[in-house]
């Protein structure tokens, strides 16, 4: 059986010198960017922040709420539910068709004051392997305890949404080693409803709860 | 000296481990960078803190200094002024000066693989890149939100010569054909204005100013200048006081260019003669940790701008652990999460209203402390910054959105 090699990564955030004050421009702007900056919007709070639990906005729903004041329309944006998408282009149909439907019904437009402007940014993703390797159970339990969380967030959040493997890296690899329960359990968690850390917490009691059967 | 090592107990040791293991992927290339000064300002003190932790990551990183007369920097401070939003008139003989001076040191300045260019007085060396090649970034510090058309237009001609341009906050991005980065400024936790103080010289230094640390304290510390609005932070503290009990530190330094600053100051002493609980403390440029003590002393800290570059105030406040009141200008929205991690006001009375609420309810207070803390933590000290430096010099040579090294 193949070891697990933890890899990490970092983000480069780029500003796309894009910006919106409206809903119209917002909804402009997110049919028209890379798919770099809808998954950068989406994830950033939660990579940034992830010591606060467990609320991870996207900046999209951030910005409606707190600068456009418009919270039924920032709940909407809020509640999509990022974990059912398999790539960004199905997250992406699901916010423009939110905003889409608002726009339809809605017939007044809110403007936000100058400064306060949505920027787009995208971000370019570095991958590097770490020195840690897993050969079992109990010694994925004891690196995954220690590795940064960009390492964590690299194996959950970008293998799923940005390598388009359908799964996290870890519930493929504990398929591998036969543990399907274990695996099963990984990949049915919601990790945006947790802090990085619980994330962490909580793989790491389930791979020692299956470590021990 | 500090050791990048220093840093493990603070960001732990998985983040300096991850610096060594990007900036292995530099060896053999040089990032040379090019300013107008070696001491004094923001780019100067950064610089000095930054290349030495990138030489002991193995990184082989060098600083020049442009070399120019009193004409030259009279017109790079008319740029500077001009990029502010400050009316000036710079002639075609100006700008003729400024580019021969570039073109002087240029001769005389030995290049880098990558050459990391800091602010607007360098600029026109990219002159050179036709003849030398290498790789060039150039590195805006300012507040570019708002530039004059004309100085703008002066400038782009070469911005867009770089491989890569670098700004301080969203706000700042360009319309431009060349990648833009962020990369936002950073605080040092182990520089004498944000390491950790005892309670005896936190103590010393309340007692030595009058301040009494067995009451409430709400503490701004800024230059006296109507973009910090001290006034406004007045009448919010009197909001306040209505209902709760406060004392109020306004502390800074005077703004020497500001031609509104003598009339401001008088105001905001005049006030201050009215109220024995109101401490107006004009500080010395060498006073790094009476402000740490101020500030580690204080219940919440305020940062009431009208307009900011960046804030780094708000970052030191928040890095003690502070629950901190700020105008949502600038960058300042990016260091706080509004209700989250500190709270963004637009009105003197948003902030009275907050400044009471969060003296009276201190859990909520300490919480957003906390939660401001690991903010700064994750995003605002020198490794973050290091690091994106590194991805930056990295990114050069790399294609696509995904890169595996």
């Amino acid at each position: 059986m193949d070891a697990f090699h933890f890899f990490t990564k970092h983000d480069q955030v780029l500003l796309l010198g894009l910006r919106a004050k409206r809903i119209e421009e917002l909804l402009t702007g997110i049919q028209s960017v890379p798919d770099s900056s809808v998954y950068f919007h989406t994830h950033r709070f939660l990579q940034q922040h992830h010591f606060l639990s467990p609320e991870p906005p996207n900046d999209f729903a951030y910005w409606v709420t707190n600068i456009l004041g418009d919270e039924t329309l920032g709940e909407l944006l809020w509640s999509v539910d990022t974990i059912r998408f398999n790539d960004i282009t199905g997250l992406r149909e699901a916010l423009i068709a939110i905003l889409d439907h608002y726009l339809a019904a809605k017939a007044r437009s809110i403007e936000c004051e100058t400064g306060e402007e949505f920027h787009f940014m995208a971000c370019r993703t570095f991958v590097l392997p770490t020195a840690h390797v897993a050969r079992d159970l109990k010694e994925f339990a004891e690196v995954l305890s220690k590795i940064s969380v960009n390492s964590l967030y690299f194996h959950v959040f970008d293998a799923k949404m940005r390598l388009k493997s359908g799964e996290n890296d870890f519930s493929r690899w504990f398929r591998d080693l036969g543990k399907l329960s274990l695996a099963e359990e990984t990949k049915r968690l919601d990790p945006y409803s947790f802090t990085l850390d619980g994330l962490r917490q909580r793989i790491v009691t389930l791979v020692r709860q299956h470590d021990s059967h | 000296m500090i050791r990048i090592e220093d840093y493990i107990p603070i960001v732990g040791e998985a983040t300096v481990e991850e610096l060594h293991l990007i900036a292995d992927r530099l060896r053999g290339k040089t990032i040379q960078n090019i300013n107008s000064t070696a001491v004094g300002g923001g780019v100067a003190e950064i610089l000095t803190r930054i290349i030495p932790l990138l030489q002991q990551l193995g990184v082989n990183a060098r600083w020049d200094v442009i070399k120019g007369n009193d004409k030259f920097f009279a017109i790079t401070k008319k740029f500077h002024n001009g990029l502010h939003g400050v009316p000036v008139e710079i002639t075609p003989d100006d700008y003729e000066y400024f580019v021969e001076v570039n073109r002087e040191n240029a001769a005389d300045l030995r290049f880098g693989d990558i050459v990391f260019v800091h602010d607007p007085q360098p600029i026109a060396l990219i002159e050179k890149r036709q003849a030398l090649g290498k790789n060039w970034v150039w590195r805006c510090h300012i507040d570019f939100s708002r530039p004059d058309p004309n100085i703008w237009n002066f400038l782009k001609d070469y911005i867009i010569r770089y491989d890569a341009a670098v700004f301080s906050a969203p706000a700042f991005a360009q319309n431009l054909p060349i990648p833009q980065v962020l990369i936002a400024p950073s605080i040092d936790p182990l520089s004498d204005k944000n390491k950790e103080l005892d309670e005896k010289t936190i103590d010393g230094v309340f007692a030595r100013f009058g301040i009494n640390r067995s009451r409430p304290v709400v503490t701004q510390v800024s230059r006296f200048d109507y973009l910090k609005d001290p006034l406004g932070v007045i009448k919010a503290y009197q909001l306040a006081k209505e209902h709760v009990d406060m004392q109020l530190v306004l502390a800074g330094g005077g703004a020497t260019d500001d031609p509104e600053g003598p009339m401001i100051m008088e105001r905001v002493r005049a006030e201050a003669e009215k109220d024995k609980d109101i401490f107006v403390l004009l500080l010395p440029p060498a006073s790094d940790i009476e402000i740490n003590a101020l500030q580690r002393g204080s219940t919440v800290i305020l940062q009431k701008s009208l307009k900011e570059g960046f804030g780094l105030t708000v970052s030191e406040a928040l890095w003690k652990g502070k629950p901190v009141v700020a105008g949502a200008v600038g960058g300042i929205p990016l260091q706080i999460a509004h209700k989250y991690s500190g709270i963004l006001t637009r009105s003197i009375e948003g902030t009275g209203q907050w400044i009471k609420q969060l003296i009276s309810a201190p859990d909520y207070a300490r919480r957003l402390g906390t939660n401001g803390k690991e903010h700064i933590r994750n995003n605002f000290l020198i490794t973050r910054h290091i690091k994106d430096n590194l991805l930056l010099f990295i990114s050069l040579f790399e294609q696509g959105d995904l890169v595996y090294l």
